[in-house]
């Protein structure tokens, strides 16, 4: 028996002996697996359970979280406030409390739920990695600092500030701050950069450092950070903004301790989680149980136009929700459109916490009953070596197929929290700027209007027009006056509703606004953008409406609009389609492109012209109140041709008095007119299949079989998850190249 | 007792059957695909989505490109009122969209109260506040 013991002993030592060598000699800390693959909560601590064992009265716990929270929101509103980067401006920030072991208990009411839903990755980090690491430790007083998405964030333009808080010696919680600080020095200014085709192309990764000790920002460290970023007073002093509002988080807590105890605290924030995990499970119970499955097609890459689906099949059984993205494109390595699971994870806690169960307290208990699969590596689980720079080019669109899945689930439970809602609109159709401003500052950022994205309808009212961002309900599109003061550049047309940009329904969605912008005042100074949905549009309607059209990039170049409007302003007109159609001016060129237009120095005068897109319309557009339309056309929202050929309404011309009779005559004819055109399903199908995409056009994942992916070509599938060798891309510009060439050798008769 | 799976489609618990929620006609076995008891039709999806600009002088109109996106437009065959659009790219299998456990949702229902219009859900209420 003794013997058994000794040898066991001796095993356990060895065991534990090699545990210490590997890691004392560990030559790479990445983003640990074991962290990063689990979106659930940490197991309760034994200090967690002594305290709720002490502290469990719901009603007690509950006066505690809300003095908790307003001290949190209190924190928000110092990092909007004080806030130096335009995202901080307008809500594209947040603040939070997370638990000892990091998971994120109580987020500030405004904000953006994901930043803070991420945050918990690196705060796990810190715990396992540096609270016993000698050379580094965690100690009050200390803060750390995080921005490259892989160990946990959005995408490397945020960055997240977090402070371990003490009582008695021992972390009883977090603080974290996070803010859209947009500039990071990467290859292009704002960023996020749409060229970056290695992470090293994407500018700082930094992984989760100490920045402070006792309170106190390394100045040493700062002065890296702002020699790294092209804005380095913006990198200084949003630092400090977020120390201090992490810091006001701490003193809340310890006034909240000093108050109710520190065990009452520690169990609020555990039992914060816990309670939303039952509620969420209980919630689930009252779906369906079944499976929704839709698909959608991003058109590029931000380089070039091609087909990258994302696919989904979304399973609800009992109280646990999967999303299976099996069968979505494979991985672009040399593309920044790669999205990391963890953001496709925040993104959809979001989408519960905000556009389904409003509700419910702002924490990561929400994703704890819901299960995700991925193929490893694709678009959405990218390996660790690939661009994610540009994530929301395929994020967006994996949040929205889940937003059409659930509404499709949701709508028949009899007792909802919030309403059904068509598709949001999901891009970010906004200008990213950089260079030097009229007061000689060099700038890299974006513009507010990203957050102006048209809203779904909803079953019984039309969606608001240019509403808020699909990552975050209440941000705010910022005053295009104040910018001005700060920008060298000018929005002749600024949040003007497009006409007929409207997603057709019963109900239709909210509108986008067109943006007429030129630069006026600078050495040099320029814009990008990055967007897509050129030719295939970004979000579909719901239950038989419409979704969004496609939104180019128009330009008018050769003038210098602010001579025109000095010399003869009657010239101008004030919408892109006016512009366009008419072209006012006879000495410029006129140009539309795909929205996804690299960094490009701007001269003075020219016009750069894009419209915010609009939510999905719900509902069959024949069953549209005539009324509506023609408040619709009465406020320049539709034009009569629309009005007649998508609604077919009947009006006077000029007093627009509607004539009922017709009206209902003119649709019962185009519902006959359908019924006419259309065929069985079944004879349909046969005909409309083709067994593979067509191969004028590179596309990228499944077509019928979600095991099966294409990498580019049509008549070449790969498993799903090994697709050999991994997509690469040329530089278009080389491929440009190459055509010209081609053509030229052709032309001196060499060909 | 009906189910108001989508603001176009009723589920018949009883008969098990899809159904136009205008009309109420039979679109057949709610375990199978409601979309094999519709009409649907193939558009451009300039037809719905038309140029904003003018499509003889610019590549990029705010009209999709027909050769990388159609429209299926889905209709009930008794009444045409359209039940669901779907955007696909050209020969894409259209989607088994919605596939309900039957059986489980008729033991749901079995304790719940019949509806005679879908539930909305509840209105936003703003929260009280002061003005100063």
């Amino acid at each position: 028996m003794s013997e058994t013991i000794t040898s066991a002993g001796a095993a356990s030592d060895v065991a534990s002996g090699i545990d210490k060598f590997l890691k004392d000699t560990t030559l790479f800390l990445s983003p640990d697996p074991e962290i990063m693959n689990n979106h659930g909560l940490e197991p309760r601590t034994a200090y967690e359970e002594a305290s709720i064992a002490r502290e469990n009265d719901p009603r007690r716990l509950e006066i505690l979280r809300e003095r908790l929270l307003a001290g949190v929101n209190e924190s928000f509103e110092m990092l909007e406030q004080m806030g130096a980067a335009p995202g901080a401006k307008w809500g594209d920030c947040v603040s939070a409390v997370y638990t000892a072991s990091g998971d994120l208990s109580l987020a500030s009411t405004g904000g953006v739920v994901i930043f803070c839903n991420l945050v918990q990755y690196p705060i796990k980090f810190i715990n396992k990695y540096w609270t016993e690491e000698s050379s580094v430790g965690v100690r009050e007083g200390d803060a750390f600092l995080v921005n490259d998405a892989r160990y946990g964030q959005a995408h490397n333009t945020d960055q997240s500030l977090m402070l371990p808080v003490f009582w008695e010696g021992r972390i009883v919680a977090w603080a974290g701050a996070t803010v859209h600080e947009g500039e990071n020095g990467a290859i292009e200014p704002g960023g996020m950069p749409s060229t970056a085709e290695q992470v090293w192309d994407e500018g700082l990764k930094i992984s989760p450092i100490k920045v402070a000790e006792n309170y106190e920002l390394k100045r040493d460290l700062v002065t890296f950070l702002q020699n790294s970023v092209r804005e380095p007073k913006l990198q200084y002093a949003d630092m400090k903004v977020k120390m201090y509002v992490c810091r006001r988080i701490e003193r809340r807590i310890h006034e909240a301790i000093a108050e109710f105890g520190v065990e009452a605290v520690v169990a609020a924030l555990r039992m914060n989680l816990e309670d939303t995990a039952a509620e969420v499970r209980r919630r689930f119970l009252e779906w369906p149980d079944g499976t929704v499955r839709h698909a959608w097609w991003t058109d590029g890459t931000l380089r070039e136009n091609c087909l990258i689906k994302i696919n989904l099949e979304l399973v609800k059984k009992g109280d646990s929700l999967t999303f299976d993205y099996r069968g979505s494109s494979p991985e672009f390595t040399n593309r920044s459109n790669n999205s990391l699971d963890i953001t496709v994870k925040g993104m959809l806690a979001q989408l519960f916490l905000t556009f389904i169960w409003p509700d419910l307290p702002r924490n990561q208990g929400v994703l704890e009953p819901v299960k995700f699969i991925f193929d490893t590596p694709s678009i959405l689980k990218p390996a660790f070596g690939t661009p994610n720079a540009q994530s929301m080019m395929s994020v967006f669109t994996a949040w929205s197929v889940g937003q059409v899945s659930a509404m499709k689930f949701l709508h028949s439970v009899p007792h909802k929290h919030t309403r059904v809602v068509a598709p949001w609109f999901n891009m970010i159709n906004t200008f990213l700027f950089g260079g030097i401003t009229q007061h000689g500052e060099m700038v890299g950022n974006v513009c507010a209007d990203i957050n102006g994205m048209g809203g779904g309808a909803l079953a019984d009212r039309d969606g608001q027009h240019s509403c808020a961002p699909i990552f975050a309900t209440m941000a705010d599109l910022g005053e295009q006056e104040f910018i001005e003061e700060e920008m060298p550049f000018i929005q002749l047309v600024s949040k003007k509703l497009m006409r007929d940009n409207q997603g057709f329904g019963r109900t239709r969605g909210g509108m986008g606004y067109q943006m007429v912008l030129a630069m006026r005042d600078s050495p040099a100074f320029g814009f990008m953008l990055t967007a897509i949905g050129c030719k295939f549009p970004n979000v579909p309607g719901l239950f038989g409406g419409y979704g969004c059209p496609t939104y180019p990039l128009a330009r008018v170049s050769g003038i210098d609009v602010f001579e025109i409007l000095r010399t003869n302003p009657g010239q101008f007109r004030y919408s892109i389609e006016e512009l366009m159609n008419e072209r006012p001016f006879p000495e410029a060129t006129y140009s539309t492109h795909p929205m996804s237009l690299p960094y490009t120095l701007a001269k003075r005068g020219e016009l750069y012209m894009i419209a915010q897109g609009t939510g999905g319309g719900m509902g069959d557009p024949l069953d549209r109140d005539p009324a509506a339309v023609v408040r619709d056309l009465e406020e320049g929202l539709l034009s009569a041709e629309a009005a007649w050929r998508v609604y077919r309404v009947v009006a006077e011309a000029g007093t627009l008095r509607i004539d009922q009779d017709a009206t209902a005559a003119a649709r019962d004819e185009a519902r006959r007119e359908r019924i006419a055109a259309s065929r069985p399903f079944d004879e349909f199908r046969k005909d409309w299949v083709k067994p593979a995409p067509s191969p004028d056009i590179p596309y990228f994942g499944c077509w019928d079989d979600r095991t099966r992916v294409h990498a580019g070509r049509s008549d070449v599938t790969h498993p799903a998850g090994q697709v050999l060798p991994p997509v690469r891309l040329p530089n278009p510009l080389q491929t440009r190249i190459d055509a010209l060439e081609r053509e030229l050798a052709v032309l001196r008769g060499g060909g | 007792m009906k189910v108001f799976v989508t603001t176009a489609l009723t589920i018949d618990l009883e008969s098990e059957a899809w159904e136009c929620a205008h009309c109420g006609h039979e679109l057949g076995p709610a375990r199978d695909s409601y979309k094999r008891g519709l009409l649907v039709r193939e558009r451009d999806p300039a037809e719905v989505h038309a140029p904003i600009l003018d499509p003889a002088r610019y590549a990029f109109t705010f009209a999709p490109d027909p050769a990388w996106c159609r429209l299926l437009e889905y209709c009930c065959p008794h009444c045409g009122h359209l039940a669901e659009v779907e955007y696909l790219p050209p020969g894409h299998p259209p989607a088994h969209d919605i596939e309900l456990d039957i059986d489980a949702l008729k033991a749901q229902w079995a304790a719940r109260e019949e509806q005679t219009e879908p539930s909305l859900g509840p209105d936003f209420t703003p929260p009280p506040h002061h003005h100063h």
